[in-house]
C-alpha cells in the first residue's frame, strides 16, 4: 500500500476571486504527473488535504467535479494559517494534494430518486460538484427531478455565479437563488433565508425524494424543522460535516463525534445515522 | 512453541550476542524515574524495576517524528514536492516490556494498520520489532490488568514471555520473532515443555492473587453510546480535571497525534508529534468553534473513546490494559477504575 500521508504534488494552474468581499478564492489545480490525475479518482462529496509544504495542511471539499478531466479545483475560505497563506500564493507555485479522503454523497442510493439539494454560504463547493455530475449528459438520467435551493448574504457572495445563472436557463434543474438581503433593484431571484425558501419552494417529500444538506450550522439547524414540515424522514436527509481534521484517514483521533470519525466514516452521514451519534461537531 | 532455559549468568553475554542483529531497547533508570530507551552501548535493561514511568509506546510511536520532508528553494530539482524522512527499520528488540505494555500493541494496531490505509511508520517500526515481556512476579498496587484483558503474565503481543525465577530466566518463545531473538541471543537449553508451562501457571496465578484492583467492564457493551454519553455523572468525574493530558501521554493505548511542519534553512519536515484529547485546540476549528470546548466534553472523550467507542467499533475489548499509570500519574486522583464501574452500573432513568 501506498503511504497515505504523502501528497502527490499539483502546480496553480489557476486562482479566481470567488466571492465580491475576496475571502473566498478558487484554485485550479493540475497533477505534476499525469497518473497521479488517475490516482486520485474521486466522486462528489468527497474531500483532500491540501498540502502546502513549510506551512501544513488543511481538508477541503472537493469542488470540481468528476466528470471534469484534467485538473481538479477547491474554494477556499480564508481563515486560518494555511488558507491565508494559500490566498498569497500565486500560479505556477508547486504544492500538494493528499486524497481523495472521506466518503461521498450516495449516488448509488439516489439513482431514479429526486434529489434536493441546498446550500447556504460557501458550503456549496461539493454541491457545484455534485450538480455538475448530475447535469452530465452521461448522468442526467439516472436521475429524476433536482431541485437546489442556494442561498449567500449577498449577490456577491454566491460562489459559481456564472454556473448558477446558466442552470437556472436550463429546463431540467429547479434553481431556487437566494440572498438574504440585497439593494439591487433588479435582483431577479428569492430573498431571504434558506429555511424560509426551502419551506415555500423545495418539493414535498415521498419515498422517491432526498434532500442533501450542506451550510453553516445555524442553516442546518433551521433548514431541518423546513424538510420535517415538508414530509422528510430522517433517513432522506443527507449531510455532510466538518470537524477539525490533520490525518484524513481515520488515525489522527480528533474528528470522531462518538465512534465514527468524520475524515474516514464520514463527511457525509444521515440524519438518521447523526442521531445515533453524539453532537460533537 | 517452546521454552529455554536462560541462566542469569549468561544473560549480559547473550544480550550483547543479540546486538549484532538488534537494536535494544529496554527499561533504563535515570534522574526521571525508569524509561524505555534505547539500550547504548553495553547497558542491560534493567529488569528489577516493577514499572516504567512512560509506556513502551514510543517505540514504535515516537513523541516526535519526522514523516515527510522537502526542500522550499525553488533553485533545487523537485522542491517543495515531498519524500519520506529515511528511518532505521532494520531489526529492534524491546528487552523487559511489560505485558500489558505489549498488549497495547495490539489494540494500537487496530488504529494503524487498517483494510482502508496503513500507517508505514508505526507499521514499518511494528514489523521491525520483536517484543521480548517479563512477567510481572509482585504487580504494583495500581496494576488492574486482569481487568483489562491482559494480566501480569499475559501473552498477547509479545514474541517471548521471560519468567524471572531468581537464578534463571524461564523464557515461552512465542512466534518465529521471538525464536530468531533466542537464537541471535545464543540461548540454547531447551526446557521441558509441560513442566515449564506448569511452572508457569503456577507464577501467574499467584501474581493474578496480588492484583487488589479491580474495575467491572461486563455491561459495557449492553448500553447505547448516547445513554453513557448523555449521562448525568460526567460533569461530576470531570469536576477535578486540570486537563493536562498526563492521562493520555502516559498511556500505552492513547495514539493521538498532530502534524506539523518546521522550516529550517529551507528543509522543511513534515513532524507528527504526541497530541492530547484533554487540549481544546485538538478540536478547535479555524472559525473558533469547538465542538469539544468544555473540559467536561473532553474528559468524557477520553473515557467514552477508551471504554465505549473502541469497544463498539471494534469489539476486541476496552481501549485500556490496565496498567495503571493514568492513576498513578494524575495529579487530581481520577481513577478510570471508578469511572469504568460508574459507566458499568449506569442505569438510564425514564
Amino acid at each position: 500500500m501506498e503511504n497515505p500521508y504523502m501528497p502527490y504534488p499539483v502546480r496553480i494552474d489557476d486562482i479566481e476571486i470567488a466571492t465580491e468581499d475576496k475571502s473566498l478564492k478558487t484554485f485550479k489545480f493540475i497533477f505534476l504527473n499525469k497518473e497521479d490525475e488517475k490516482n486520485f479518482s474521486y466522486q462528489a462529496g468527497q474531500f483532500a488535504e491540501l498540502s502546502i509544504p513549510g506551512v501544513g495542511e488543511i481538508p477541503i471539499g472537493i469542488a470540481s467535479s468528476p466528470v471534469e478531466k484534467g485538473f481538479v479545483k477547491f474554494t477556499v475560505f480564508r481563515a486560518g494559517v494555511v488558507t491565508s497563506h494559500l490566498h498569497n500564493m500565486k500560479k505556477g507555485d508547486i504544492m500538494g494534494i493528499r486524497g481523495p479522503l472521506g466518503n461521498w454523497y450516495p449516488w448509488d442510493k439516489l439513482e431514479n430518486k429526486n434529489v434536493v439539494i441546498i446550500g447556504g454560504g460557501f458550503a456549496f463547493t461539493t454541491l457545484r460538484s455534485s450538480i455538475i455530475y448530475m447535469l452530465d449528459p452521461a448522468n442526467r438520467g439516472k436521475f429524476k427531478n433536482i431541485d437546489v435551493v442556494y442561498g449567500a448574504r449577498s449577490p456577491g457572495m454566491l460562489l459559481y455565479r456564472e454556473e448558477l445563472f446558466e442552470w437556472e436557463k436550463r429546463d431540467d434543474i429547479n434553481m431556487h437563488i437566494t440572498v438574504d438581503g440585497t439593494d439591487d433593484p433588479n435582483w431577479g431571484y428569492h430573498t431571504g433565508f434558506v429555511p424560509q425558501i426551502v419551506e415555500q419552494n423545495a418539493p414535498k417529500a415521498d419515498e422517491e425524494t432526498y434532500a442533501i444538506i450542506c451550510g453553516p450550522p445555524i442553516m442546518i439547524k433551521f433548514t431541518q424543522p423546513s424538510l420535517t414540515a415538508l414530509g422528510y424522514k430522517e433517513h432522506q436527509i443527507i449531510m455532510s460535516l466538518e470537524n477539525r481534521m490533520k490525518c484524513g484517514i481515520g488515525m489522527c483521533g480528533r474528528c470522531n463525534i462518538g465512534k465514527e470519525l468524520v475524515c474516514k466514516d464520514g463527511p457525509v452521514f444521515t440524519l438518521e445515522e447523526l442521531n445515533q451519534t453524539p453532537k460533537e461537531y | 512453541m517452546r521454552f529455554i532455559t536462560i541462566d542469569k549468568k549468561n544473560w549480559a553475554k547473550g544480550i550483547g550476542k543479540s546486538r549484532e542483529t538488534y537494536r535494544l531497547f529496554g527499561p533504563v533508570k535515570d534522574k526521571n524515574g525508569c524509561l524505555i530507551k534505547p539500550l547504548e552501548n553495553d547497558t542491560l535493561p534493567d529488569m528489577t524495576y516493577p514499572d516504567t514511568v512512560m509506556s513502551a509506546k514510543s517505540v514504535l510511536f515516537p513523541q516526535t517524528e519526522k514523516m515527510l520532508f522537502t526542500s522550499l528553494d525553488e533553485s533545487q530539482k523537485d522542491h517543495h514536492i515531498m519524500k519520506r524522512t529515511a528511518t532505521d527499520y532494520t531489526p529492534r528488540a524491546v528487552v523487559g516490556i511489560r505485558p500489558y505494555d505489549a498488549k497495547a500493541m495490539e489494540l494500537v494496531k487496530l488504529n494503524f494498520d487498517t483494510v482502508d490505509y496503513r500507517d508505514p511508520y508505526w507499521c514499518d517500526a511494528y514489523d521491525a520489532t520483536t517484543f521480548i515481556g517479563l512477567g510481572i512476579n509482585t504487580p504494583g498496587p495500581f496494576d488492574f490488568s486482569t481487568s483489562a484483558g491482559s494480566g501480569p503474565f499475559g501473552e498477547d503481543g509479545l514474541d517471548v514471555l521471560l519468567a524471572d525465577l531468581d537464578d534463571t530466566y524461564l523464557a515461552k518463545v512465542l512466534t518465529d520473532k521471538g525464536d530468531a531473538f533466542i537464537d541471535a541471543c545464543g540461548f540454547y537449553t531447551t526446557a521441558d515443555e509441560t513442566e515449564s508451562q506448569m511452572l508457569l501457571d503456577i507464577l501467574r496465578k499467584q501474581a493474578e492473587k496480588n492484583i487488589v484492583s479491580h474495575m467491572d467492564t461486563t455491561r459495557l457493551k449492553e448500553k447505547t453510546i448516547l445513554e453513557l454519553y448523555e449521562a448525568p455523572f460526567w460533569e461530576d468525574i470531570s469536576f477535578s480535571c486540570i486537563n493536562c493530558g498526563t492521562c493520555t501521554f502516559v498511556c500505552p493505548t492513547c495514539w493521538c497525534f498532530d502534524i506539523q511542519d518546521e522550516t529550517k534553512q529551507n528543509i522543511s519536515d513534515r513532524i507528527r508529534n504526541w497530541d492530547t484529547c484533554m487540549s481544546p485546540l485538538f478540536t478547535m476549528h479555524s472559525t473558533g468553534h469547538n465542538p469539544r470546548g468544555t473540559k467536561t466534553q473532553r474528559v468524557r472523550q477520553r473515557f467514552m473513546h477508551k471504554l465505549k467507542y473502541f469497544l463498539d467499533k471494534y469489539d476486541q475489548g476496552i481501549m485500556c490494559v490496565g496498567c495503571g499509570r493514568c492513576v498513578k500519574s494524575c495529579p487530581v486522583n481520577i481513577d478510570i477504575r471508578e469511572v469504568c464501574n460508574i459507566m458499568n452500573s449506569y442505569e438510564k432513568q425514564d
